[in-house]
């Protein structure tokens, strides 16, 4: 059995319990074994890293010196707490001297051993594609998919690794492995105004918009994403990018899990699909998926 | 712009302060353009990453730091993954933030360090985001009491997205930790922020 160390986040136990909910769910299903940190800290997100170098590094530091001692890979299926995780950890490799200052304030050592995975790559790479699809009892026929990826699992290419950093397919071929139909589109990994969201709403409304029109425009019947933070842009301030680009966009947004789920035979409460301020049930209905 | 390029207005001091603090050769920068081309928020910026690429070269720091652009970053990092030379563009951005925030220029953005400073008070005392307490006190001292309140925020709060009750570290030896990590942070970051130029 797959174990790997299970860095939750802050936005997983508030505006994005569904995506955590349906993660639990589908890796019991996969039988991967989900380790949850005990008492992690946040990982700091954006604020950490515009406001002190070193409180960026140390926040994700804790985690991953419990990781490396319990000898698991760590993995987080926010991709802002897995960007910071991973950077803490490459910012460390790279400079000796923040690594010697991480260890002055917290207090332990840290051998830069851990190995941080988004949650993606746990389930594509480490469980394997072929070992989900054996797994798959309903087939999303008919399901037009936009994998958006955002900035935080594709950017700077460290971060990328093994993946296009311009054109990442990881979640396109895990849309196609469940039986649905990844869409073409160009806005795979443009931003959506992130962590501007309370400070310069203006901004998001912009580049979320921007992001939903083009899925749109191609045809997607929903945007699946892997972020709590691009989920929040593109979800819950969908209704005032609507007014203000004067169309109903009714785009639903589903995380990577709450669509892996719905293959695996789970259904909208299972996975906590009510959450969602753009109600996907509709469209489901209509493709004969719930 | 209008700049008389001389030898005597090239403030050296203000480009090595960044460089040291980001570690990046900014004087390798040829003025590409490709930062500011990838850039989603360049639009709103008043000079683009290209241009204050340059500025930081030339020691414009009086410029630089009282406009908007390192505080519009979005920290998308699409400069720094196309970069034909190399330089983390939004990491030099995060140093011009750094900097503005540890006191050692005036702040050219009411907003962000407002957030930031709320934030970062969150982790301190409870070690993870207490949202509701933080979206309140950010609108507060904004002075925008009712900013999304309506509906987004009744309408999370309804369908159980946000709750009143923070989310602890529930062991109070780590929170004490955690605390007291924080106030070794800050006295080391002062250290490095302000140690003098070799």
């Amino acid at each position: 059995m797959l174990k790997v160390a299970y860095f939750p986040g802050c936005s997983l136990s508030s505006t994005a319990k569904e995506y955590d909910v349906a993660t639990r769910l589908v890796c019991e299903d996969l039988e991967i074994d989900l380790v949850e940190i005990p008492e992690w800290t946040c990982c700091g997100a954006t604020t950490a890293h515009i406001t002190s170098e070193l409180t960026a590094a140390a926040l994700p530091a804790k985690s991953l010196i419990w990781a490396e001692k319990h000898n698991m890979p760590i993995t987080s299926p926010c991709s802002a707490c897995f960007s910071r995780l991973k950077m803490a950890h490459l910012n460390m490799e790279k400079d000796p001297n923040l690594k010697k200052e991480v260890e002055e304030v917290t207090g332990e050592t840290y051998n830069g051993k851990a190995e941080v995975l988004h949650l993606t790559r746990v389930m594509l790479e480490k469980y394997g594609l072929e070992n989900i699809k054996a797994k798959i009892k309903k087939q999303l026929k008919g399901l037009k998919i936009a994998c958006y990826y955002g900035c935080l699992m594709t950017r700077p290419a460290e971060v990328c690794e093994n993946d296009r950093v311009e054109n990442p397919m990881i979640m396109d071929n895990l849309v196609s492995a469940l039986g649905a139909e990844p869409i073409k589109w160009y806005y795979k990994t443009e931003c959506c105004g992130a962590a501007f969201s309370l400070t310069k709403t203006e901004i998001v409304r912009k580049l979320s918009g921007d992001i939903l029109k083009e899925a749109k425009t191609c045809g997607a019947d929903l945007v699946m994403v892997a972020c709590p933070l691009c989920h929040s842009n593109l979800d819950a301030r969908q209704p005032e990018i609507s007014k203000l680009l004067k169309t109903d966009l009714n785009m639903p947004i589903l995380y990577f899990t709450q669509v892996m789920g719905l293959a695996l035979g789970y259904d909208y409460m299972d996975l906590m699909m009510n959450k969602h301020f753009i109600d996907p049930k509709p469209l489901l209905k209509s493709k004969g998926i719930l | 712009m209008k700049y008389e390029l001389q030898l005597k207005n090239i403030k050296e001091g203000f480009r090595k302060d960044v460089e040291r603090l980001s570690q990046q050769k900014i004087s390798n920068c040829y003025q590409c353009g490709k930062c500011s081309a990838g850039c989603p928020v360049a639009y709103a910026m008043e000079y683009p990453p290209t241009m204050a690429m340059r500025m930081i070269q030339l020691g414009m720091h009086d410029r630089l730091m009282s406009a908007n652009t390192s505080w519009f970053c979005v920290s998308c990092e699409t400069c720094t993954t196309r970069c034909p030379r190399e330089i983390d563009i939004a990491k030099v951005m995060d140093t011009l933030k750094i900097m503005a925030q540890a006191g050692k220029y005036k702040l050219s953005d009411n907003e962000i360090p407002i957030f930031d400073w709320i934030f970062l008070k969150s982790i301190e005392l409870t070690g993870k985001i207490y949202e509701i307490g933080m979206i309140g006190a950010y609108n507060m001292l904004s002075l925008n009491p009712f900013k999304d309140v309506f509906p987004m925020g009744v309408k999370m709060i309804l369908k159980g997205k946000i709750s009143f009750i923070p989310h602890l570290i529930y062991n109070p030896i780590e929170m004490i930790k955690n605390i007291r990590m924080f106030k070794r942070i800050k006295k080391k970051d002062r250290e490095r922020i302000y140690e003098k130029n070799a």
